[in-house]
This record gives structure tokens, C-alpha cells and sequence, in this order.
């Protein structure tokens, strides 16, 4: 289990550092007002000019001591919280990235990414604040507390009686703030998804004249985080009164038992007098403790909304178990297979095929006939339920999913293009040559448009490739697949948006340039899969008609319907 | 990119005085806070008075004057619970205030944001702006409820011990008219050290932001491509950048306090020394040293308080920079008041010689000349870069043209109300989009009055009901962003769906069948003719069974119309149009 504690464990050593400078520094200013009754007390009236100015100047280079200590130790806190909260949104987004399917699935991405910018930085603010702020308080309350035993140890316990009370509304409300901020947390979120929404949608937005409505909806949401940050700093806004009641409170007790106890001769005026000058520092430190608790409240719920995340299992965890060993001469094997995402319906059901090495399948079938879920099984990107899938005969259960992956080359439908050049969006992150690049292009039909482009290969794409029209961003999708040389290639609808000729030049080359490459190509049109060595038709998660292009059409009434509607192919670019 | 134009220029005074005027706002309760704050503290102040007179009660052993004693701690009783309940409504009242402001901003800004052009969000991440919304917005609330109370109470105070400082001794005072200023000079330089470093911490907060809702979207890729390991490591620089500019900032921002509180220590040391030799020189007591002394710590307290602040309210303003210079990023021009509101168009529309850039000098649309029947279909075909989402873009008046005339019904449009333009057209694109509501939600979107008969009818359509159906709960389904129960091809037959409630003239479709199969297409492809009929329809269409029922066909070519007709006369042609469409038999 994680836990904050896990990240600040390191940094304890620097931090004990920082903080024993920082009270050494508080300690100096400490002391000035001492020197000062001193100076008053007993070396002016002596007269002694000499003495005073040595005095002075003891005050002044302690000033400078404490100066230096403290911008020292907040330099310090600031590093520390800064190297912790660098930490933690590493872990975060690493474990954001590898994080199964099913479980970002639960969490939903806007809320992982709300973790990893608001949570964080929460957490950031309070772990600098509570080093800056969190240590001199509490000692010097502690402190005051310690002089005050000394000074007279009955009404010191007086005093003491508020303190349980104090702790126990420090505590309640503390706890019940941690929770509170989570709900504002939840209601950001959900704020922050109707923005995201709108920001996505806004020719949709626009084109209906939904603009009014979305005003309303964005209300909606904007006041129930209002109500909720009410609510939470409400609870928060109880404190601050209620400490200073109970303080002044414990301070008119320690004057009433002052007063027998002085009438009866156990104590003296001088003493009471003392206790009040403690009491007032007491009281100040208090407060400041008071009003950290808010940060801290609000730190805690980021706290814990990471933690939840960072605690989940990831496919890092993954164990690669052994598993019965399947055809060995299959390159790719499907055996019975079936899954649901939810456990309710089976999305696929008793899937079976098998390929061998150079070999290409092309799988059609309906919209939400289970098409994509084929692809998504074998890259173990979900747990099938029963059955078993091979990759050289080997069940890929038995793979660590980075190993499994690495031998495919994947074209998802609406792939992901991101800002920054074309060449490193083909290239993406891996190791690839110039020359490899340049011949996926080539090969993917992209050479030519990248030709024409302005800085060709340097070309900067903006957000999701939304620069580039529907068929160029296949292509470079395309390339990115090839670039990799892959010993299994996925496209999934990956060639709907090109041009007839462009799509034929496309199937030659996959035909010449990739013949050792088995192949799943899943397709919306009979052209793109007219010549694979076999073809699955999906309905409703079966299969139900498999064969050649020559064979389906004959017999299967479904490919026919598919096949008529043959003209669904593209024209243009 | 993420930076907007005016973020840096703003000087702070104009920052504070566009943050005063969402106060002004609520003037009234900003007022009574302040009042109960002076309330509050004033009965503090009685507390050690009552406590000094209780104490000299007291006495010596066995004088003990207790009935005096009783009656002062009952008045000190009163006076704590005057004092709390004051403080607890004070902080009560800057909640309401300060929650109010914010959840004002928010509206403002989400308000300006449907209000800007469709070009601002093709050219600036999402993650950018949600960071401003929340987080920016976010620092201005934390500032707003507890930093203008501090700096209202410190005035209060310094000016009163400032006072009672003078009437104790002219010359010590003069001390704090030298470390005075100097303290006012040393903030105002830290401020402008800092001020750079606390916009550089929310850009860098910002860009993160982007980076992660980029990156996250693409998480199935990554994982597929097992490139998990190079996207962290640029995570890595991004959150490095991120936290170096927070730490910057936070360290920089953070020596105020210490710096300022060493002057007023300084001080100290020189009234020890001055008071010292004015003693020698008979011009003041012991006791007026000391009480000097107490003043100036309760002058010099709340200054040093407010130097603290001080990062707190640096940041606050580079966040409210942020989220001004959102605020004011030109949004659509208004309206003509003159403009014309359409209502029951018949659907005739017309280019005349129309032009268009994105970028001056770069002309995408040359002289484009069309016209369109009530109730005929208009496709739009042609290679990339075209210009074929443009004329869309223009129709909607989502941009308009450099010159020439757009005309519905006769109307330019650049003279008609856009919203009432806007809807009397459908519209479906290639990206689809739906929101995070129920199905029936989803289709009835744009069709208020639409009820569940008639989401079903055209949900039946489109052949999508029996699978809506199978689901759990039918058409309250709730759809959320990662619904893995539902395919992309199923979401655009929603959005299909929901544009055929539509009861406009005009309808458009982008691409619009691109992620459904086939077959799907085959049938949806029979409703939409049975929807298409008397309404002016233009499709931006590169599939052929779509194309060829369209009354006309544009062939479009670097801007400009090269071939127009029906499919046959562009066939009979054997021109462009022709030459592409016998490609499909080559292979």
C-alpha cells in the first residue's frame, strides 16, 4: 500500500534539516525580545552609551542570523515539496499509462487526469506549506506551553483543560473537511467535463443553437461546486472562532484559580502577569495551526484521490503465468473465444481462426459487431473469459503485455496523432532510421502529400492531427504502423477515408512490400479485404459466415448485402 | 501557442482594478465584512484591557478583591464570545462573497468560450483551457477569501499604532519613516522578481495540463505501440519544467516575509540603541521605551503579515491574468441590430463569387459561384485541401468570407442573426459527438420539444433502436466518454439520429457515414433520402453511393468549381471526375 508517507520517507532526512535550521532561525527572533528587556532593564539604566551600542549591534547580526536561517529553510521546504510532488505526478502518469484497460475504464480518463493536474497540485501546495508554516507554530506553542508548567504548575494544568476540547474540534472537523473537499474535488470534475464537452463539441454546439442550453448546464454544474466549496469552507470556518472561544475561555479560568490561589498565598500577581504574555503567544501559534488545517484538509483529499490510483494494479504487475502451449505452427491462433465487457452480454462469442505466418484475415461485419473487440483481445488490452488466444503458439497470457505488443503494428480507428512534427508521430518514440521512416511513407501513399507539405517530415501537427484531412492522417497512421517493421500488422478501418486509387496502391504495396506479415485488416468495405487468404463476417460477437472473398459471395448472405453496397467506396481523398 | 495574446502586458494595477470590480459587485457584503472584522477585533482588543484591571484585582495574598475579579472575567467572557461569533460571521460572509465571485468567473468565462469562434478551439489544447477555468480560477478564490481581510486588518492596525508611536516620541518614530519605505521599496522589487516567475508557473501548470488530457486520450495507442516508457520520460520534462517554475516562484516568492520581518528586527535594535541614548539624554522614560516597544511590534506585525501575502496575491494576479486574457480573446462579432432573423426558410441558397483565406494572402476559396434549389441535393467532392469543409464553414457561418455574397432565401447571411441562421440547418459531421447524458438526451439535443415517440421513430431509422433496447436501461442509458458499450460507428448513427429531429430546411452532411459499415450506411443511406427530401442538403462525400444521388455534383479543385453536374453528364464528360471514378476497377 501507498501512502503519502511512502513519498515523503525520502525526503525525511532533508526535511528534518530544513526544519532544525528553521527553528534555530525562529529560536534567534526569539531571543531579540529578550536581549531587548535586558537592554532596557538593566543596561540603560546604567547609562553605560558603550554597552548599548554593542547590544544594538548583538541584535542586529542576530536579525541577520535569523534572516539567512530562514530564507534557507524555506529555499529548503520549497525543494522538497517540489522533488516530492515531481514524484508523485511521475508515479501518476506512469501508472496512468499503465493501467489496464478495464480498470481506466472504472475511473474514466478525465477524472486520472484531473488527479494528475488539480489533485497534484494541491498536495504540492500543501506539503511546501507545512513545512514552512507547520513546525515554528506548533513549537512555539508547545514551548509556551513547557514555560508556563514551570512558572506554576497548577494553573498551568487549568489552562491545559481546553486542550482536549480544542483537539476534539480540530479533529472532527478536520476529518469531516477531508471529505468534503473530496466531494469539491468530484463536483470540479464534473465541471471540468461539461467545459471539455463544449470545447469538443462547439460546431455541434453552435450548428443546433445550443448555446443557451449549454449556459444552463454549465450552471448546473458551476453552482453545485459553489455549493460544495461553501459547504467545505463552511466547515472549515468553524474552526478559527472556536479555538480563539476556547483559548480566551482557558485564559479567564487560569485568572479566577489566579485569584484563590494567590488570595490563599500559592501564587503571586507577577506570575499571572507572565502566564498572559505566554498566553498570547500560545494563542498566535494556535491560530496560525489553525488556519493550516484548511490546506491541510484540502491536501489530504488530493492525497487520497492519488493514492487510489497509485494503489491500483497495473500491467506492470502483470505475472506472465505459464499456459498450456497451442499450434505451434500458427503464426496466430483464436480458439473459442468469448468476452463481454461487462459481464452481462457477451460481445464476442466462441471466436475462432487461425493464421499462419504471411497470412491475412480480414474481419467485416455490422457496426457493433465485435470487430475492434477482436483486435482489443489480442493485444490483451482486456482478460478474455473463455477460450484461449495464441501468437506462435504461445497463449499470450503468458507474455508480459510489452512484450506482446511490441510485435504488432496497429492502426486503431480514429487513431491518436498528437502536437508535435509528423516525422515524430510516425516515428513515436521509437528507434526508427531515416531510411525506415521514408519507406513506411512511402509505402503507407503518405510520400507524396508529406512532399507537398511545407516542412515536409517537420511539418507540425496541431492537436489530434487536425490540421490534415481524414485521409492523410490515415496514411500517417499507416506509416506509423509500417515504420516499425512489425512481424503482425492490425489495421482497423484504417484506409475508410482514402481515395479509390490511393487505397488500391495501398493493397499493392501491403501485397508486395509485406509478405511475411500476418495480417488482421478490419474493414467497412469489401474492397479492403477482397483478397484476404480469409475473411470472417461478425454478427452480433459470432461469426456467422467465414471463407474466401470468391466463397462468401456465393453463400453468405450477409457478405452479399455488404458486397452490393459496394459503391460505399471513397471517391475522393 | 498556449500563451494568448495579452497575458504579460497587463500592468498589476489594471489586473486589481478589473478584480475590484467583481467586488464592487457585491459591495454590500463586502462592506459588512469588513465592519464585523473592525467589530471583532475591537472587542479583542478589550480582552487584555479587562484582563490588566482583572489582574491588578488581584493584588497581593489575601486582598483578593474577588467580586471585582468575578465581574471583569464576566465582561471578559462577553467580550470572547462577541469576538467569536463576529470573527465566525466574518469568515462565513467572505465565503459567501468569495465563492460567489468565483462561481461568477466561471460562468463569465465559460460564457465568453461559447462565444468565441470555432477557430479558437481548432488552434488552442483543451487541457489550456480547463486549466484556466479550474485551477487559475481556483488560486483567485483561495487570494479573495483570506488575503483582503489580512491586508483590511493590517491597515487598521498600523495606523493606529503608528499614531500612538508618535505621541510616545517623535524621534523614535522617525526610525519607521526610514525602514517604512524601505520595507514598501523591498516588496515592490520582490514583486517584480516574482511576477514573471508566478505567470511562468501557471503557463507551465497550463502546458502540463494540455500535455496530460493529450496524452490520455491516446492511451490505447501508446499501450499498443508499448511506447508507455518515452511518454513518461516527455512527461518527465514537462512536470520538471512545471515543478522548477513552481519551485522558482514559491522560493523566490518566499523570502519577503523573512526579509522584511530582518528590517523590523533592525528596528528594534536601532529603538533599543536611539531610545537608549535619548534616556542618556533625559528626553524619555523606561517605561515609554517599553511601551514603545510594544507598539512598534504591533506595527511592525501585520506589515511583515502582509509582505507573506504577498506571493499568495502575486500568484493570485498572474492567475487572474490568465484568466482575463481568455476573457478578453475577441469573440464573434456581434450581430447586425438590424440583423434579420430567420424563420421557415424555404432552403434556397447561393454563392456569389465568393473568396476566402484562413490565412491573408493564402486564398483558399476563388471566386466560388453556386446555387442551390429548395429540396436539391449538393455534393461536394474533391481532393484535400479543397476547400470543401470551408464553403461549410462559411454556410455556418463558423467563418466568414473575405468577399462576395453567401444568400439564403435571397438574405445575406452576413446580415442575418447567426443563431437564427444556424438553425435552419442539421448537421452531421465526422467527429462525433455526444455528451455525457442519456441516450434519449443525446438525440433529443436540438430538439427540445421532441418526445420520446420521436427519438424512437428516428432512432428506428437509423436502425438503432433493437440495439438500444438490448441495453439495460433502453434510452436512459447513460453514455460517459469511455463507454465501452457502445462503438464509434453506433455513436455517429445517434448523432445521425439526432440530426434527422431536426426540423430545419437545410442539411448538412460532413463525411457523415465515415465509421459505419456498409450495410449500416445501405440503410441509413434509405432514411436520410427519406429525410433529405424538401430540404436543401450539401454532403462533403468521398463514397460513391452517396455522390451519385445527388442532384449536382461539385467537383472541386484548389478552390474553384472544375466540373459540375449529375453523375451521369460527369461521366459522359470523362473529365477529372470521371478519370477518379474509374479507378475503383483498376485493382
Amino acid at each position: 500500500m501507498k501512502t503519502l508517507r511512502t513519498y515523503l520517507r525520502p525526503w525525511y532526512g532533508m526535511m528534518a534539516a530544513g526544519l532544525t535550521i528553521k527553528i534555530t532561525g525562529s529560536f534567534m527572533e526569539l531571543f531579540l525580545p529578550e536581549i531587548l528587556s535586558r537592554i532596557i532593564d538593566e543596561i540603560v539604566p546604567r547609562g553605560n552609551m558603550q554597552e548599548i551600542v554593542f547590544w544594538g549591534c548583538v541584535m542586529g547580526a542576530i536579525s541577520l542570523l535569523a534572516l539567512i536561517f530562514n530564507i534557507l529553510a524555506n529555499r529548503n521546504a520549497s525543494r522538497v515539496a517540489r522533488n516530492i510532488t515531481e514524484n508523485i505526478r511521475h508515479d501518476l502518469f506512469d501508472k496512468a499509462l499503465y493501467l489496464t484497460c478495464e480498470k481506466t475504464d472504472a475511473f474514466t480518463i478525465p477524472s486520472i487526469e484531473s488527479r494528475l493536474t488539480s489533485d497534484t497540485y494541491h498536495l504540492h501546495r500543501m506539503i511546501g506549506m507545512m513545512q514552512r508554516l507547520g513546525v515554528r507554530a506548533p513549537i512555539i506553542a508547545v514551548g509556551g506551553l513547557i514555560m508556563t508548567f514551570v512558572l506554576d504548575p497548577f494553573l498551568a494544568m487549568v489552562f491545559l483543560a481546553v486542550v482536549p476540547f480544542m483537539v476534539i474540534v480540530l479533529y472532527l472537523r478536520a476529518t469531516r473537511g477531508v471529505r468534503m473537499f473530496t466531494e469539491v474535488q468530484k463536483a470540479n470534475d464534473r465541471m471540468v467535463g461539461v467545459v471539455r464537452e463544449n470545447a469538443q463539441g462547439i460546431r455541434i454546439i453552435k450548428a443546433l443553437s445550443k448555446v443557451g442550453y449549454e449556459k444552463k448546464r454549465f450552471h448546473g454544474v458551476n453552482e453545485n461546486l459553489k455549493d460544495e466549496e461553501v459547504r467545505a469552507n463552511r466547515m472549515m470556518a468553524l474552526i478559527n472562532p472556536a479555538m480563539n472561544f476556547l483559548l480566551y475561555l482557558g485564559m479567564v479560568g487560569v485568572i479566577l484559580a489566579g485569584a484563590y490561589r494567590v488570595n490563599l498565598g500559592l501564587s503571586k500577581t507577577g506570575r499571572i502577569l507572565a502566564f498572559m504574555s505566554y498566553f498570547q503567544m500560545i494563542s498566535r501559534s494556535l491560530m496560525a495551526v489553525s488556519r493550516m488545517f484548511i490546506m491541510f484538509s484540502r491536501g489530504m483529499a488530493s492525497s487520497k484521490r492519488i493514492m487510489e490510483v497509485l494503489n491500483c494494479e497495473t500491467e506492470k504487475d502483470y505475472v506472465a503465468k505459464e499456459y498450456p502451449a497451442g499450434d505451434p505452427a500458427c503464426a496466430l491462433e483464436f480458439r473459442d473465444v468469448t468476452f463481454s465487457y461487462l459481464k452481462v452480454k457477451n460481445n464476442l462469442k466462441n471466436i475462432s481462426f487461425k493464421l499462419k505466418k504471411g497470412e491475412t484475415l480480414g474481419i467485416i461485419g455490422a457496426t457493433g459487431a465485435g470487430k475492434t473487440t477482436v483486435l482489443s483481445l489480442l493485444l490483451h488490452f482486456y482478460d478474455i473469459d473463455e477460450g484461449a488466444i495464441y501468437l506462435n503458439g504461445r497463449d499470450i497470457r503468458s507474455f508480459a503485455p510489452s512484450e506482446l505488443r511490441r510485435q504488432f503494428g496497429v492502426v486503431m480507428q480514429n487513431d491518436f496523432l498528437f502536437r508535435d512534427s509528423l516525422e515524430e508521430n510516425v516515428r513515436f518514440g521509437r528507434d526508427v532510421s531515416e531510411e525506415e521512416m521514408l519507406e513506411a511513407e512511402e509505402d503507407a501513399q503518405a510520400a507524396e502529400f508529406i512532399h507537398d507539405l511545407p516542412e515536409e517530415n517537420s511539418y507540425q501537427l496541431s492537436v489530434k492531427g487536425a490540421n490534415l484531412s481524414g485521409g492523410q492522417r490515415q496514411r500517417v497512421l499507416l506509416s506509423r504502423a509500417f515504420a516499425g517493421k512489425p512481424e503482425f500488422l492490425l489495421l482497423d478501418d484504417s484506409s475508410s477515408a482514402l481515395d479509390y486509387k490511393t487505397d488500391a496502391a495501398l493493397r499493392r504495396a501491403l501485397q508486395e512490400k509485406y509478405p511475411d506479415t500476418t495480417m488482421i485488416i478490419v474493414a467497412q468495405r469489401v474492397s479492403s479485404i477482397k483478397n484476404c487468404d480469409e475473411i470472417l463476417v461478425l454478427d452480433h460477437g459470432s461469426i456467422s459466415g467465414r471463407g474466401r472473398h470468391e466463397d462468401l459471395i456465393k453463400d453468405n448472405t450477409l457478405y452479399q448485402d455488404i458486397a452490393d453496397s459496394q459503391m460505399g467506396g471513397a471517391l475522393f481523398d | 501557442m498556449t500563451e494568448l495574446k495579452q497575458e504579460q502586458k497587463t500592468s498589476s494595477m489594471v489586473v486589481a482594478r478589473r478584480l475590484m470590480t467583481y467586488i464592487d459587485r457585491h459591495i454590500g457584503l463586502t462592506v459588512l465584512a469588513v465592519l464585523t472584522t473592525v467589530a471583532a477585533n475591537t472587542a479583542a482588543l478589550y480582552i487584555p484591557y479587562f484582563s490588566g484591571k482583572a489582574i491588578d484585582a488581584i493584588g497581593e495574598a489575601g486582598q483578593v478583591q474577588f467580586e471585582k475579579v468575578i465581574v471583569l472575567c464576566a465582561w471578559m467572557i462577553a467580550c470572547i464570545v462577541f469576538n467569536s461569533v463576529l470573527a465566525y460571521v466574518t469568515q462565513r460572509l467572505l465565503i459567501r462573497i468569495s465563492s460567489r465571485i468565483t462561481a461568477e468567473m466561471r460562468k463569465e468565462v465559460f460564457e465568453h468560450l461559447l462565444e468565441m469562434p470555432v477557430q479558437f478551439f481548432d488552434t488552442h489544447p483543451v487541457g489550456d483551457i480547463i486549466s484556466r477555468i479550474s485551477y487559475d480560477i481556483d488560486t483567485i478564490n483561495a487570494s479573495l477569501s483570506s488575503d483582503i481581510v489580512t491586508i483590511a486588518t493590517s491597515v487598521i492596525t498600523v495606523v493606529g499604532s503608528f499614531i500612538m508611536m508618535l505621541r510616545i516620541s517623535l524621534v523614535l518614530s522617525l526610525i519607521f519613516v526610514i525602514t517604512t519605505p524601505l520595507i514598501f521599496f523591498i516588496t515592490r522589487h520582490r514583486a517584480k522578481v516574482v511576477r514573471p516567475l508566478f505567470s511562468k508557473r501557471s503557463h507551465k501548470l497550463g502546458e502540463l495540463n494540455g500535455f496530460v488530457e493529450e496524452m490520455l486520450s491516446g492511451h490505447k495507442t501508446i499501450k499498443a505501440y508499448g511506447q508507455e516508457e518515452t511518454i513518461v520520460g516527455r512527461f518527465d520534462e514537462k512536470n520538471l519544467e512545471a515543478v522548477d517554475s513552481y519551485y522558482e516562484a514559491d522560493y523566490q516568492g518566499s523570502i519577503v516575509g523573512p526579509t522584511v520581518n530582518f528590517i523590523n528586527n533592525l528596528s528594534l535594535a536601532m529603538i533599543s540603541g536611539l531610545g537608549g541614548a535619548l534616556y542618556l539624554m533625559k528626553q524619555i522614560s523606561i517605561g515609554n521605551i517599553s511601551s514603545f516597544i510594544l507598539y512598534s511590534r504591533r506595527f511592525s506585525g501585520p506589515i511583515s503579515g502582509a509582505a507573506e501575502v504577498l506571493a499568495e496575491i502575486q500568484s493570485a494576479f498572474s492567475a487572474a491574468r490568465r484568466v482575463f486574457a481568455l476573457l478578453d480573446e475577441p469573440a464573434e462579432k456581434k450581430d447586425d441590430e438590424d440583423a434579420i432573423v430567420l424563420d421557415q426558410v424555404e432552403g434556397r441558397v447561393a454563392f456569389e463569387n465568393v473568396r476566402f483565406s484562413y490565412v491573408p494572402e493564402k486564398e483558399i476559396i476563388h471566386g466560388l459561384d453556386l446555387r442551390a434549389e429548395p429540396g436539391r441535393m449538393i455534393a461536394i467532392v474533391g481532393p484535400t485541401g479543397a476547400g470543401k469543409t470551408t464553403i461549410i464553414n462559411m454556410l455556418m457561418r463558423f467563418y466568414d468570407p473575405d468577399s462576395g455574397v453567401i444568400r439564403v432565401d435571397g438574405h445575406d447571411i452576413l446580415h442575418c442573426t447567426r443563431d437564427s441562421l444556424r438553425k435552419q440547418f442539421s448537421m452531421v459531421l465526422q467527429v462525433t459527438w455526444l455528451f455525457q447524458g442519456t441516450i434519449q438526451e443525446n438525440v433529443a439535443y436540438g430538439s427540445e420539444d421532441a418526445s420520446e415517440e420521436d427519438v424512437e421513430r428516428v432512432c428506428k431509422a437509423v436502425e438503432i433502436h433493437d440495439f438500444i433496447t438490448s441495453l439495460k436501461d433502453g434510452y436512459q442509458t447513460v453514455l460517459s466518454d469511455d463507454g465501452v458499450n457502445i462503438s464509434k460507428g453506433q455513436k455517429q448513427l445517434l448523432t445521425i439520429a439526432r440530426a434527422m429531429l431536426n426540423e430545419s430546411k437545410m442539411l448538412i452532411l460532413d463525411e457523415a457515414t465515415s465509421n459505419v459499415d456498409s450495410t449500416t450506411e445501405q440503410k441509413i443511406q434509405r432514411a436520410m433520402m427519406e429525410l433529405c427530401r424538401g430540404k436543401t442538403t450539401f454532403v462533403i462525400a468521398h463514397r460513391l453511393s452517396t455522390i451519385k444521388e445527388a442532384d449536382m455534383i461539385l467537383v472541386l479543385q484548389n478552390g474553384t468549381v472544375i466540373e459540375r453536374g449529375s453523375h451521369e453528364e460527369l461521366l459522359q464528360k470523362k473529365g477529372f471526375y470521371a478519370s477518379l471514378f474509374n479507378a475503383q476497377w483498376e485493382s
